[in-house]
């Protein structure tokens, strides 16, 4: 076991792959010569040189088409988006042709590419490089999405999605690169589509992804005390996501709230629920109730975001809700 | 090296035999007989959906196509049929696609916008004006880092031009000095619309703004078509990175079939006959003295081949909505999704 950090998590997972198979790639702006705007690509470059590490132009739509036809005739390109907001621009490579050509070409291709981005407030980059966008990709049938929250899963699934012989869209949150976690060795992928018992609890369960995990984790902490018995469970995958997990966990709890940092509207949460209302309803005592962040864009002013972004304060009380 | 001195050199070793003649023109002859029947049969109802033909366009994709290899990759558009004819497409397969049929190259799932052929190198027809390129991008970067000694080719309409993702793409393939040739068919309309009311410059011009070489031919003369492809592949696989071929010709039909076109003169359809790039091949062959006999083989074959291939699409099975889910994802992660 070595303590790293969650980006360097990322670093050593793209090296590790890079190292195991010479057609994964890497495209993006600033990831090579100055080793990403996190640092996540730091030194790869110098490693594995600039045919395979590529600073590309601020072409959003062209780098995740290119990653299509590379993907479609024999690479693995991992691109790196700078900011989530940022792929707006690469829509169409993404939901047009990425995730449909398995499908509307009858299954003669595979389209193994990764698109890293990161997502989340917290640094008061304003309304449009803070927002969290991924029930936009999680609805499109031929997308995979997934959102680590530790270090050991930050490895794991970013080794899982170069892998992959589908398009994995790998969510990273701003507010995790610094964390530090233990990264065993040697550190291995993880399948996608499975979630993660964070804390084990029997009166109610916390359903959650990314940078709200440490959150929700943090809120159970001040419920133990109050002696409420809080299970998290960290989804790591959007789509596909574990619902055979979240009803193992609603049959011991009976309860659950669903919490993201993502506006609560029409989001990851709103699927949750809407399924659990149907294949979740005899195991309810309570309301499904979600926790996400009002409908509204990303504030820059520091009160601002402070209040916008959803806290262990929200989740308790939506936790006392759901077992009153 | 630019491509004028390329093509000055070599333009009259690349003059094609009576037999590559032939072949082009048969070719030629294949894709308008594809096409016309499937107007009939769109107009019949056996078709679903929309379709978009090239009558008057064949000679750019026969004159490009015969230029290329076939592990050399390509890029299509909404208008594909005879990229993908071309290409090498089999006539049968492809009508049994275009017909929704689940023996078709793609199982029924995409039709006329979306017929693909891994196998040949054909990554498909695109339903999104201006998204070949950066896929043909993509595919000519893996030629480049897998050295493959192979390229990628993209044909896009001039109504792409206006596209951002063009823009994008021709920088990327210029940057990076990419194996790819950009196949600009400019037909004067963009869907509904006249070149003038579209862009504000010219093919070339914006090509020229990349530093990318580019060459205007007239894309009704096959002969000239295939010139400029030969000499434009040899400079893209010789290393010295993309080229743009203009070609300038004539859409025949309308954006799609059904479309009366009441916003084009009457005028301009008494020029089409004129400019038709099958009669004007068929001209050549007359000229160098290859015998009518051969030429009507060579129409008797595509009549044929078209016949039996839509026998075959008609006798084909509707694709069944049990297996409507599979290649949603890989088989080894099917059924995990809700």
């Amino acid at each position: 076991m070595t303590e790293v950090r969650f980006g360097q998590a990322i670093n050593r997972a793209l090296a590790d792959a890079m190292a195991q198979d010479s057609s994964v790639i890497l495209l993006g702006e600033d990831v090579g010569e100055s080793g990403g705007p996190f640092g996540v690509t730091r030194g790869l470059l110098k490693r594995f040189g600039a045919e395979r590490v590529r600073d590309t132009p601020i072409s959003e739509a062209a780098i995740v088409g290119a990653a299509v036809g590379a993907a479609m005739t024999g690479l693995r390109p991992v691109v790196e988006i700078m900011f989530m907001d940022f792929v707006t621009l690469a829509m169409d490579a993404l939901v047009n042709q990425a995730a449909k050509a398995r499908f509307m070409f009858g299954g003669q291709v595979s389209v193994p590419m990764v698109v890293r981005m990161p997502h989340g407030g917290g640094i008061n980059a304003g309304p449009q490089h803070s927002q969290c966008l991924e029930a936009w990709l999680a609805h499109v049938p031929g997308l995979k999405v997934v959102c680590p929250s530790n270090v050991e899963d930050a490895y794991a699934l970013v080794r899982a999605a170069i892998a992959d012989d589908d398009p994995v869209i790998v969510i990273e949150n701003k507010a995790l690169y610094a964390t530090k976690g233990e990264l065993p060795e040697p550190a291995s992928a993880v399948l996608i589509g499975r979630a993660r018992i964070a804390r084990a609890g029997k009166d109610v369960t916390i359903v959650t992804y990314g940078a709200m995990v440490p959150v929700s984790l943090a809120a159970a902490s001040v419920l133990e005390k109050e002696g409420v018995d809080v299970e998290v469970l960290d989804l790591r995958s959007l789509q596909p996501w574990d619902e055979t997990a979240v009803l193992e966990s609603l049959s011991r709890t009976h309860r659950l709230v669903v919490c993201h940092e993502a506006v609560e509207a029409f989001g990851v949460g709103a699927e949750i629920v809407a399924r659990l209302a149907d294949t979740g309803f005899d195991e309810l005592d309570g309301p499904l109730l979600r926790v996400g962040a009002p409908f509204m864009p990303p504030p820059f002013a520091k009160s601002l975001e402070d209040w916008y972004r959803p806290d262990a304060g929200r989740i308790i009380a939506a936790v006392k809700r759901a077992i009153a | 090296m630019a491509l004028g001195q390329v093509s000055g050199q070599i333009l009259g070793q690349i003059k094609p035999s009576g037999a590559e003649l032939l072949r082009l023109y048969a070719e030629m002859r294949l894709i308008r007989e594809v096409e016309q029947r499937l107007s009939v049969l769109f107009g019949d109802g056996e078709i679903p959906g929309f379709i978009h033909l090239s009558i008057g366009q064949e000679a750019v994709a026969v004159g490009i196509a015969a230029a290329l290899k076939p592990h050399d990759t390509l890029a299509s558009n909404h208008r594909g049929h005879g990229h993908a004819l071309a290409k090498g497409l089999d006539v049968s397969r492809f009508f049994l696609e275009i017909m929704g049929r689940s023996e078709g190259y793609c199982g029924g799932r995409g039709g006329s916008m979306h017929v693909a052929d891994v196998s040949v190198g054909m990554l498909g027809a695109n339903g999104i004006v201006g998204a070949g390129l950066p896929i043909a991008v993509g595919s000519a970067l893996a030629h480049q880092l897998r050295r493959t000694g192979g390229i990628a080719c993209v044909f896009f309409g001039d109504g792409a031009l206006a596209e951002g993702a063009l823009h994008e793409s021709f920088n990327l393939a210029a940057l990076w000095q990419l194996p790819i040739l950009l196949v600009c068919e400019n037909n004067g309309w963009s869907e509904f619309s006249p070149a003038s009311r579209q862009l504000a410059t010219e093919p070339a011009k914006l090509a020229g703004t990349f530093k990318i070489p580019a060459e205007r031919v007239d894309g009704n003369d096959v002969i000239a078509v295939r010139a400029a492809a030969i000499a434009a592949v040899e400079s893209i696989r010789a290393g010295s990175g993309p080229v743009l071929i203009e070609c300038a010709t004539t859409r025949v039909r309308g954006h799609f079939e059904g479309d009366p076109q009441k916003y084009r003169d009457a005028g301009e359809f008494e020029e089409i006959d004129r400019k038709d790039p099958i009669k004007r091949a068929e001209e050549a062959l007359r000229a160098i003295g290859v015998a009518d006999a051969d030429i009507a083989a060579a129409d008797d074959a595509a009549r044929r081949r078209v016949d039996d291939a839509v026998a075959k699409a008609r006798a084909g099975t509707a694709p069944a909505p049990a297996a409507a889910l599979a290649d949603v994802y890989s088989p080894k992660t099917a059924g995990t999704h809700p």
